[in-house]
């Protein structure tokens, strides 16, 4: 088992490592340079412009130094710009280290500084991961408990008439993206020509202060639509469940079909699910991104296409590592809380 | 003129009916769940509860009571307010709510009749309108008369096949027996519905009522049904669905933003379908360093957020580096190995193949791959623009190319899994007995044999290409701002989402049933091909 997470752990850093270098790469593309270039000088900068303000920032020092800079395996750049300033990677925002050739990168725990935002990334990521995990929370509260309802009231009775309705009502739920039932409703519920009116439509209120009116419907937008799919894969782990021999046994010795679901079934029903909500959580990842941008809340997501659309590198680094330690963290748990649930299961 | 309404002079006469049986089934289906959920039955075996004949008679007169309660909820609000509907819609929950807490006597058998009943009614008197609209002028039937008759073509398509198909069902295989589940009827419905719309719509034109880019002024954010202003001869007198807030026609769009849809999600399906069975079918059948390293690389891309691969990909200056259409040039390459190999390994030893058949069919296979990717003015320009035979605009290429990315290392897993399970049967020992070639074995005997599951998961993942597709268009990536593809629409839309609904909620809707569609198609698939 230890063997096991050690290496998972390996796996998980090497794949970070690849990732976080073509992130690199591709925000350090020459276009995305001049794009970089041109919205923190100013817009009308000439090309020459443009390649000395890059230079004396040191992003012309070639693709694999950089990356080995923003890791922290090599020392940070110190260049003596043409324009007589003197810059450095560690000092670019502060005063200038008196030991400038120093390692500080990653490894070093400084993750660069926003250009879009002005602040240091690791503070933006912290605080914006903490909005986006109470809305994280709030999500997984609705989705779960309702999702796994479902699925065994649908699959307690494989074929009925109950099974059928929610069966279709969970097909219904898994074919509507994010920001179709989003906007659905948006218009039915916040605005004024239907004239409900009973929430809001945007939940920036709710990142200081969030109240139901403010806060359910973006629960909800994604809540929906990942709660379709595990409450299928539920109902075919309670269907299985309910045709084996234990239970017909119980059901001939004349034990209460509710005792049944509710004793005999439904742990070993809960089995599947597990590994399927571990898995859904990244998958939750793209929802928060469309609903925060849906509803402007200025979470996680919201941070990315910010970073995204103004090819802000080191935020956009910090956000890539963040994702693909979530999706490699899930898998490693589900796969971990697998063994612990199915005592059959053994990894070696 | 005066705006049109939602169903006409017609309406007049048949809305009440409509609402009324909308409210019946409303108030029957809550109390069938709040019935269901309220009592535990034990199992059937044990203790059978035989259908009481007995209550038949206060089942009915209780049934009544419901429904003109839900009447009087109802008869202030008979005009078709939306608002007020709605209310009412509430209304009817809580009654039936507590009808099904209260009413314990009712048999469930009853209860269920009453539900299909009232649904069949509400459905029949929805069809009447889209019927007599075929006939009538739009003032008549509304606005949804307007729009079947706008969609006639669709109709007859879809009539056509459908009869044929049944007729024709035993003979058909797996397609044909999708006509024995209602689920996969309605699905392929649906799915064929949005096919034939945008075969007739974007294709012939014969369905959209306006140039989906054109704007007409004093037409901006105007509801659905508004007449148009300053009207030609021979153009058509309305806006349907209403004017975005630039001034075109909301139907219109939704009709021609199908036609991307529908041919770019399904297309790119394919490709990640052939990049993922050409690399999954090795990856489980040699296994070793080969299958590590592909496993790796699929584990990776699929560790990548989605969201943010678009916004990398996605975004005119990577266009402009061309790393799209380097992508293009090495995903692309899969079909025509896979079709290569394939009818290489099958064909070899016949005679004449390997001097005139598969040069020729390598020839045109390659230079379709070569018009494909290479494009005057990137940076991939292998072609003469002479034997170019298609132009794909670098916008549609990038979007197509990371939907593609995205989609191909699933299918790569799901492809390595099958195979890993399948390679063990007797029939591919058989093969290998035979001294057939590895990659015979892969494609003639291994893929045949795994289609099933690869079929379903083709269905869903056509869905999810397009809800991808809606993503980016969300994003604002990739398309044109004035695109009429349904996320851009959805996007642009959702601005003025408190004031005018139709333009987003139109393309909404119209993405929701074909996904819709798809899901359920899939799972009839499923239901049948487990059935054999």
């Amino acid at each position: 088992m230890g063997m096991f997470i050690l290496r998972r752990t390996g796996v998980m850093l090497l794949t970070a490592l690849c990732l976080t270098f073509i992130v690199f790469i591709m925000t350090n593309l020459y276009p995305n340079l001049e794009k970089l270039a041109k919205n923190e000088g100013n817009f009308r900068m000439s090309d020459a412009e443009v390649a000395s303000f890059l230079s004396n920032r040191g992003y012309t020092q070639g693709k694999l130094h950089n990356y080995g800079e923003w890791l922290g395996v090599l020392p940070g750049y110190v260049i003596e710009g043409v324009d007589g300033k003197t810059r450095g990677r560690c000092s670019n925002h502060g005063a200038i280290l008196e030991n400038a050739n120093e390692y500080c990168g990653v490894l070093q725990g400084h993750w660069g500084f926003s250009s879009r935002f002005k602040e240091p990334v690791s503070q933006i990521v912290v605080t914006r991961l903490g909005l986006t995990g109470k809305l994280m929370f709030w999500v997984l509260m609705v989705m779960i408990p309702s999702a796994l309802v479902i699925g065994v009231f649908a699959g307690m009775r494989e074929g009925s008439r109950l099974d059928r309705s929610l069966s279709s009502g969970a097909i219904l739920t898994t074919a509507t993206p994010e920001y179709v039932s989003g906007v659905i409703f948006i218009a039915i519920f916040t605005s004024s020509a239907v004239g409900l009116k009973w929430f809001k439509g945007s939940a920036t209120s709710a990142m200081d202060h969030a109240t139901l009116e403010n806060f359910l419907l973006p629960v909800l937008t994604i809540a929906l639509y990942g709660m379709g799919y595990i409450a299928r894969m539920t109902r075919a782990s309670m269907a299985e469940v309910m045709t084996a021999q234990y239970i017909r046994t119980a059901r001939l010795k004349g034990v209460s079909f509710a005792n049944i679901v509710l004793k005999h079934a439904l742990r070993n029903a809960l089995i599947a699910p597990f590994t399927v909500i571990m898995l859904q959580i990244p998958w939750l990842l793209n929802g928060v991104v469309i609903v925060e941008v849906l509803f402007n809340f200025k979470g996680f997501g919201w941070v990315l296409v910010q970073a995204a659309s103004n090819n802000d590198i080191d935020l956009l680094l910090a956000v890539s590592v963040v994702g693909v330690v979530v999706v490699l963290l899930t898998q490693l748990i589900s796969d971990i809380g697998y063994v612990f649930l199915n005592p059959r299961i053994r990894i070696s | 003129m005066q705006n049109l309404t939602w169903t006409g002079t017609l309406g007049a006469y048949i809305n009440p009916f409509f609402l009324i049986a909308l409210s019946a089934f409303c108030v029957f289906a809550v109390a069938a769940a709040a019935r269901g959920f309220s009592r535990a039955d034990g199992p059937t075996l044990l203790n059978p509860t035989p259908p009481s004949i007995a209550l038949m008679g206060p089942t009915a007169i209780i049934g009544l009571v419901l429904w003109l309660l839900s009447l009087t909820g109802l008869a202030p609000f008979a005009i078709l307010a939306l608002g007020n509907m709605w209310l009412s819609l509430v209304a009817c929950l809580i009654i039936g709510l507590a009808a099904g807490f209260g009413l314990f006597q009712i048999s469930a058998e009853v209860i269920f009749k009453l539900v299909w009943s009232a649904f069949y009614a509400a459905l029949g008197l929805f069809t009447i309108y889209l019927i007599v609209g075929l006939f009538v002028a739009p003032e008549t039937a509304g606005i949804l008369g307007a729009i079947s008759k706008q969609l006639i073509p669709t109709w007859i398509a879809l009539a056509v096949t459908f009869a044929l198909s049944i007729y024709f069902k035993r003979g058909l295989g797996l397609y044909g027996k999708l006509f024995d589940s209602p689920i996969g009827m309605i699905g392929l419905a649906l799915v064929l519905f949005w096919v034939f719309t945008a075969l007739f719509g974007a294709g012939f034109d014969l369905i959209a009522t306006h140039d989906p880019l054109g704007q007409v002024s004093g037409m901006k954010n105007k509801h659905p049904g508004i007449p148009l202003i300053r009207a030609q001869e021979g153009d058509y007198p309305y806006y349907l669905f209403g004017g975005d807030t630039l001034a075109r026609d909301v139907f219109s769009r939704a009709i021609v933003g199908s036609g991307i849809v529908i041919v770019i999600a399904p297309a790119a399906t394919v490709f990640a379908f052939m990049v993922g069975i050409t690399l999954g079918l090795p990856a489980g059948y040699f296994g070793g360093r080969l299958d590590t390293m592909l496993s790796f690389l699929s584990n990776m891309v699929l560790a990548f957020p989605v969201i943010l691969l678009f916004f990398l990909l996605v975004t005119p200056e990577i266009i402009e580096s061309g790393l799209p259409n380097y992508l293009a040039v090495i995903l692309f390459v899969f079909p025509v190995v896979f079709i290569a190999v394939a009818q290489y390994s099958k064909n070899r030893l016949k005679p004449n193949f390997l001097t005139l058949q598969f040069p020729i069919m390598l020839i045109i296979s390659i230079w379709l791959y070569l018009s494909l990717v290479s494009e005057a003015g990137t940076k991939i320009a292998l072609l003469p623009p002479l034997l170019d035979l298609f132009d794909v605009p670098s916008e549609v290429l990038v979007v197509f190319v990371s939907v593609v990315f995205v989609n191909s290392p699933t299918v790569f897993r799901i492809v390595r899994g099958l195979t890993l399970d399948v390679k063990t049967r007797d029939y591919v020992a058989a093969a290998q007995t035979r001294g057939e070639g590895p990659w015979y074995i892969m494609l003639w005997e291994i893929l045949p044999n795994v289609r099933g599951p690869l079929i379903v998961d083709f269905c869903l993942r056509i869905g999810y290409a397009t809800i991808l597709l809606g993503t980016l268009g969300f994003f604002g990536l990739g398309l044109e701002s004035e695109s009429p593809d349904w996320g851009t629409t959805i996007n642009a839309g959702r601005k003025l989402l408190s004031v005018y609904l139709a333009p987003p909620l139109v393309p909404a809707f119209a993405l929701m049933s074909l996904v819709l569609g798809l899901n359920l198609l899939a799972d009839g698939l499923r239901e049948e091909s487990l059935r054999d």
